[in-house]
C-alpha cells in the first residue's frame, strides 16, 4: 500500500472523476461525496509521502506500471514535489467541503459533471507536480487545462466569453512548451527528466537546447499569466463561479510556477539556467513590471473577484523575481510564496464567496456594514488580508522576508522596491475595504452633551438583511443604544469553519516558516545554489 | 550582583495575559462582567511584570524563545531593565486607564463597548511585547500589532472624521513601518547576519557611514510613531479617539512605543559608536531639536485642548530622541527617564481633558473660561500635570529634564541647551496663559 502511494494520490482522483460523471445520473448528493473522499484519500497520501520523503531525505521513485526510466514513466517525489502535491490536494479538498451550499445551488442538475471536472483538474495538476517525464507533464498540463476552461466556462454569463479568451492564450501557452519539449527530444532523444539532466551538461553550446529551453519558458510564462501575457486571467478568475474560482486561482498559476521551478532546476539543471544562460536580469525586470502592473490594476478594480485577480499577477511577479534572483534565499521565497499564495488566495476566494452568499454580487461597494454583521467572517477576512499586505506573524511576511533577502544579496534593488511598494498597495487595497465594511454606512452618532455636535441622530437606524431575520441572533448588548439592533449573521458552519481553518494556518504557515524552510525547501534547492 | 540570563516564561505570558482575556471579554453578558475580565487581566499583567523586578534590580536579564520563525531569528523575549521600566509604565498606566475608561464610556453611552475593550487588551498586549522583545524582528511583530490593534480604536466613532483620521493615521505608521523600517531592517539583517539588540549595536564593522546614516533615519522616521516631524500629523488627526484612548495609547503606549523603538535600535541595533563617530548622532539631534521647537510654538495656537495637549506630546517625545542622540550617560538616563515621566504626566492631562468632555460637553480651550471653579479637582490635577510636563521641582518631569539638560551640558553642544530652556518656556506658556486664565475668568465673572 505504502509503495504505491504516488500512484494513489493520481488514480483515485482521475478514476473518481469518472465515477462522480456517471454517478450524477442515478443520484445527485453522490458526485460530491464520490469527489470530497476522493480529494480527501489525496490528500492524506500527500501527507504521507511529504512525511516520508522528509524523514527518509530520499526521493520516491515510482515507475508507471513497472516500466523502468528512461523509456516508461515514472513518477518522482522529492522535498519539492511532496510540498506542492499536499497544497494541491489540500486546496482542492478544503475548497470543495468549504463551497457545498454553492455547488448544490450553481450547478443544479450539473452535479455530476461539475465534481467530475473538479476532481480531473486537481487529477492533472497533481500529476503535473508528480511526474519526471517532460511530455507526460504536457498531457497532464492538458488534462488540467480542459478541465480548468469547462470548470471556468460553468460561470457567469460572461464566462464563456473569458474562457474562450483563456483558451486561445493557454493553448498558445502549452503548445509552446509542447514545442520545447520537441526540440529537446530532437537533441537529446530522451523525454525523463532526470535522464536530461545528465545530457544536457554536455550540450551547453547547443543551440537547440538553447532554444528549448527559452520556447519553454515562455509557453510556462504565459500559463502563469505573467505581465504582459496576463489578459486571459482577470476575467476567466472573476466571471467563473467562486467554487471554481476557489480551485483555479490558488494552483494554476503555483503549479506553474513549480513547473518553471521543475524545468529550470531539475531538467535543465542549475547550471545551464543560472550558469549559461543568466537571465536574472531580464527575468527580474519582467517580473517587476508585472508587480507594478498587477498591484496598479487591482486600485482601479471595483469588483472584489476582479482585484483578486490582480493581485495575483503581482503575486506571480514576486514568485518569478525571486526564483530568477538565482541565490538561496530568492529561490527559498519563490517556493515558499508557492505554499502561502496558495493559502492566502483560497483564504481569500472562500471569503468572496462568503460574500457572495451574503450580499449577493461582488462588488466592494457592497460590503457595507459586514464587520458588525458577521464578525467571524470578517475576523477571518482581516487576517487573510493582512497576510497578503505582509504583516508579521503571517505567512505572507516571511515569504517576502526571503524575497526581499535575496533581492538584497542580488543586488535587485529595484525588485526590492516592487515589493515593498506592492505592500502598501495592498495595504491601500484592503484597508479600503475594511474602511467600506466598519464605517458604511454612515452613522450620525451624537454625545449627550457635544456641543459641536448639534445634528440630530436618527435613532434607531436598522441594518437588516431580509431574507435572515428568522434565524437571526439579536445583539442586544446594553452598548449599541442609538445605532439600532444590528443582526449578526454568519454563513453556515460547514462554509464557515472550513475558511476559517485557511485563515488560521495562515498563522500557522508564518509561525512555523522557518521549519518548512529548513526541512523541506532547503532540500528542494540544489546545493549549487548558494 | 552577578549578570545572568534567566529562560523564563514569565515575558511571554505577561504579553498573553490580556489577549486570553479577549475571548471572556466578547462573550460577558453584562458589562460588569466584561470589566471583570479586562481588571483581571491587568491585574495578572502587573503582577508578572512585577515579579520579574526584583531579578532584573539584581542585573540578571530574562529570555524566552516563542518559536524560531528564521533560520537564525526567532520571536524572542527579553527583559532588561529599561524594557521592564517601561512595561511597568504601560501595565500599570492600563489599570488606571481601565477604571476611567468605564466612567468615560459609560457616562457618554459609547457603542461598541465590548470592541473597545477587546482592542485595548490587544494593544497593551502589542505594547509589552515591544517592550520585552530581544530583536527588531519581534519589536516589528508587535509594533505592527500594535498599529493595527489601535486603528479601530482610533476611528472608535466610525463617522467620516474617524475614518479621515483613520486613513491618515494608516498613511503615516503603516507607510512609515511597511516603506522604511522593513527595507531598514532588511538591509541591516543582509549586512550584519544579525536583529539582536546588542550593547553595542551590530552595525560597527559591517555597515559604512553613508549607509547607517540613511538607515538611521529611515528608522527614525519609520518609526512614525514617534512623530519626528514630518511624520507626525497623524498624532493631532488621531485625536479624534475616545478620550481613554488618546490618553492610554497616544500620550503613553502608542508614541512610547515609538520612542522606545527608537532607543532600541539607536542603542542596540545602530550601535552609540557609530553614531557618534560619524557624527549621526548630531543630525538626529537638529532633527529633534526642529520638532521640539516647532511642535511647541503650533501647542500654542491650538485652541482644541486635545490638539494642544498632541502637540505638545510631539515636542516631548523628541526631548526622548535628543536625550538618546545625545550619547552622554546622562542625556541618555533622561532620555529613558522621560519615557516614564511625561506618561504619567500627560495621562493626567488627557484625563482631566476627558473629564471636562464628559462633564460639561467642551472641547475648546476659548469656551472653558470659569471651568476652574466648576471643576475645582479636575482642574487641580490638571495643573499638577502640567507642572510636571513643564518640567518644574518636585515633579517627576522635573528630574528627566533635569538629565535631559545636564546631558546637553555634557555633549559640550550649548545649543541643545538652548532648544531644551526654550522649549520649557513654550511649554510653560502653552499650559500656563490656559490654566490661569481657566481660574482667573471665573472670579472675573
Amino acid at each position: 500500500m505504502t509503495s504505491n502511494l504516488p500512484a494513489l494520490v493520481i488514480i483515485v482522483p482521475l478514476l473518481a472523476s469518472l465515477v462522480a460523471a456517471g454517478a450524477g445520473w442515478f443520484n445527485r448528493k453522490a458526485p460530491f461525496y464520490i469527489a470530497v473522499i476522493a480529494l480527501l484519500i489525496s490528500f492524506i497520501s500527500s501527507v504521507l509521502l511529504l512525511a516520508q520523503v522528509v524523514a527518509t531525505g530520499v526521493a520516491i521513485e515510482y515507475q508507471m506500471a513497472g516500466w523502468p526510466a528512461p523509456v516508461g514513466i515514472v513518477y518522482v517525489i522529492d522535498h519539492l514535489s511532496a510540498m506542492v502535491l499536499v497544497v494541491i490536494t489540500f486546496v482542492a479538498f478544503v475548497n470543495l467541503i468549504g463551497n457545498r451550499q454553492a455547488v448544490e445551488t450553481e450547478f443544479k442538475n450539473k452535479e455530476g459533471a461539475f465534481n467530475a471536472l473538479y476532481v480531473l483538474f486537481t487529477a492533472g495538476l497533481v500529476g503535473m507536480t508528480a511526474t519526471g517525464d517532460a511530455f507526460n507533464l504536457y498531457v497532464l498540463l492538458e488534462i488540467a487545462s480542459l478541465s480548468g476552461y469547462a470548470l471556468i466556462g460553468l460561470g457567469s454569463s460572461r464566462a464563456p466569453l473569458a474562457t474562450l479568451n483563456y483558451l486561445f492564450l493557454g493553448t498558445i501557452g502549452a503548445t509552446f512548451y509542447l514545442l520545447g519539449v520537441g526540440y529537446l527530444y530532437i537533441a537529446t532523444g530522451s523525454l525523463n527528466m532526470a535522464d536530461l539532466a545528465t545530457i544536457i551538461p554536455s550540450m551547453m553550446n547547443s543551440s537547440t537546447i538553447l532554444f528549448a529551453f527559452i520556447i519553454c519558458l515562455t509557453g510556462l510564462l504565459v500559463k502563469m499569466a505573467i505581465f504582459p501575457v496576463h489578459g486571459w486571467l482577470p476575467g476567466a478568475y472573476s466571471e467563473s463561479s467562486t467554487v471554481s474560482a476557489g480551485l483555479i486561482a490558488p494552483l494554476t498559476t503555483k503549479v506553474t510556477i513549480y513547473i518553471m521551478v521543475r524545468i529550470c532546476l531539475t531538467l535543465f539543471t542549475p547550471e545551464y539556467t543560472f550558469g549559461y544562460i543568466d537571465p536574472t536580469d531580464i527575468m527580474v525586470a519582467i517580473a517587476v513590471a508585472s508587480i507594478i502592473f498587477g498591484s496598479l490594476s487591482a486600485l482601479a478594480q471595483k469588483d472584489f473577484k476582479r482585484m483578486l485577480s490582480y493581485i495575483i499577477i503581482a503575486e506571480v511577479g514576486y514568485m518569478v523575481g525571486g526564483f530568477f534572483l538565482g541565490n538561496r534565499m530568492g529561490v527559498s521565497g519563490a517556493i515558499l510564496h508557492i505554499v502561502n499564495d496558495a493559502a492566502m488566495t483560497l483564504a481569500l476566494f472562500m471569503a468572496a464567496g462568503i460574500f457572495i452568499w451574503k450580499t449577493g454580487d461582488e462588488k466592494q461597494s457592497s460590503l457595507k456594514g459586514l464587520y458588525a454583521k458577521m464578525p467571524f467572517t470578517m475576523a477571518g477576512f482581516t487576517l487573510a488580508a493582512l497576510s497578503v499586505v505582509g504583516v508579521p506573524p503571517t505567512c505572507g511576511f516571511f515569504s517576502k522576508w526571503y524575497l526581499i533577502s535575496g533581492g538584497i544579496a542580488a543586488g535587485q534593488y529595484l525588485f526590492v522596491g516592487a515589493l515593498i511598494f506592492s505592500s502598501l498597495i495592498n495595504a491601500v487595497l484592503f484597508f479600503r475595504i475594511f474602511e467600506i465594511a466598519l464605517f458604511e454606512p454612515f452613522k450620525s452618532h451624537h454625545h449627550a452633551g457635544d456641543e459641536e455636535d448639534k445634528v440630530e441622530s436618527h435613532h434607531g437606524e436598522t441594518i437588516v438583511d431580509p431574507g435572515v431575520i428568522e434565524s437571526a441572533q439579536q445583539y442586544s448588548g446594553s452598548d449599541s443604544h442609538d445605532h439600532g439592533a444590528i443582526v449578526i449573521k454568519e454563513p453556515p458552519l460547514p462554509m464557515l469553519v472550513p475558511f476559517l481553518g485557511v485563515c488560521v494556518l495562515l498563522l500557522i504557515l508564518g509561525l512555523y516558516s522557518g521549519s518548512i524552510v529548513n526541512n523541506i525547501i532547503h532540500f528542494a534547492i540544489p546545493a549549487g545554489i548558494i | 550582583m552577578s549578570m545572568e540570563t534567566i529562560l523564563s516564561v514569565k515575558p511571554l505570558f505577561a504579553v498573553l495575559v490580556s489577549l486570553v482575556a479577549i475571548p471572556g471579554i466578547v462573550s460577558s453578558r453584562s458589562q460588569n462582567i466584561r470589566e471583570a475580565w479586562t481588571f483581571g487581566a491587568a491585574a495578572i499583567k502587573l503582577l508578572l511584570v512585577l515579579s520579574m523586578l526584583p531579578l532584573v534590580l539584581d542585573g540578571n536579564v530574562l529570555t524566552f524563545t516563542l518559536v524560531q520563525v528564521l533560520p537564525d531569528i526567532g520571536i524572542t523575549f527579553k527583559v532588561d531593565a529599561f524594557g521592564l521600566l517601561f512595561a511597568i509604565v504601560a501595565s500599570s498606566l492600563w489599570i488606571v486607564t481601565s477604571i476611567y475608561s468605564i466612567g468615560y464610556m459609560r457616562s457618554l453611552n459609547e457603542h461598541s463597548q465590548t470592541r473597545y475593550f477587546s482592542f485595548f487588551a490587544v494593544a497593551i498586549s502589542a505594547t509589552i511585547g515591544v517592550a520585552f522583545s530581544a530583536n527588531l524582528l519581534t519589536l516589528y511583530l508587535f509594533y505592527e500589532m500594535l498599529s493595527l490593534a489601535t486603528f479601530p480604536l482610533v476611528t472608535h466613532h466610525q463617522d467620516k472624521e474617524a475614518r479621515s483620521s483613520g486613513r491618515k493615521y494608516l498613511f503615516y505608521i503603516l507607510g512609515g513601518s511597511i516603506g522604511l523600517v522593513l527595507p531598514a531592517m532588511m538591509i541591516t539583517y543582509h549586512f550584519t547576519g544579525t536583529l539582536d539588540f546588542a550593547a553595542q549595536g551590530v552595525m560597527a564593522g559591517h555597515i559604512n557611514s553613508g549607509l547607517a546614516l540613511l538607515l538611521t533615519v529611515m528608522f527614525l522616521f519609520g518609526f512614525a510613531k514617534v512623530g519626528i516631524m514630518p511624520m507626525h500629523s497623524w498624532l493631532p488627526a488621531a485625536m479624534v479617539a475616545p478620550t481613554p484612548v488618546s490618553a492610554l495609547l497616544h500620550a503613553v503606549a502608542v508614541v512610547k512605543v515609538g520612542a522606545f523603538s527608537v532607543v532600541r535600535v539607536f542603542t542596540g541595533i545602530v550601535g552609540t559608536t557609530l553614531l557618534s563617530d560619524f557624527g549621526i548622532n548630531g543630525i538626529v539631534c537638529v532633527l529633534a531639536s526642529i520638532t521640539i521647537v516647532v511642535a511647541s510654538l503650533i501647542a500654542l495656537s491650538q485652541d482644541e485642548l486635545k490638539r494642544r495637549l498632541a502637540f505638545s506630546t510631539i515636542g516631548q517625545l523628541s526631548y526622548i530622541v535628543l536625550g538618546i542622540a545625545l550619547l552622554t550617560k546622562s542625556g541618555m538616563t533622561g532620555g529613558m527617564l522621560h519615557i516614564a515621566m511625561h506618561a504619567f504626566g500627560k495621562i493626567t492631562l488627557f484625563f482631566c481633558a476627558g473629564a471636562i468632555f464628559c462633564a460639561t460637553g467642551i472641547k475648546y480651550i476659548s469656551k472653558m473660561k470659569g471651568i476652574g471653579r466648576r471643576m475645582p479637582i479636575t482642574m487641580t490635577a490638571f495643573l499638577i500635570g502640567s507642572l510636571s510636563v513643564v518640567g518644574f521641582p518636585p515633579c517627576g518631569g522635573f528630574i528627566s529634564k533635569w538629565y535631559l539638560v545636564l546631558g546637553t551640558v555634557e555633549s559640550g553642544n550649548i545649543a541643545f541647551l538652548f532648544v531644551l530652556l526654550g522649549s520649557s518656556f513654550l511649554n510653560a506658556a502653552y499650559f500656563f496663559r490656559f490654566s490661569t486664565m481657566l481660574f482667573s475668568a471665573a472670579k472675573r465673572r
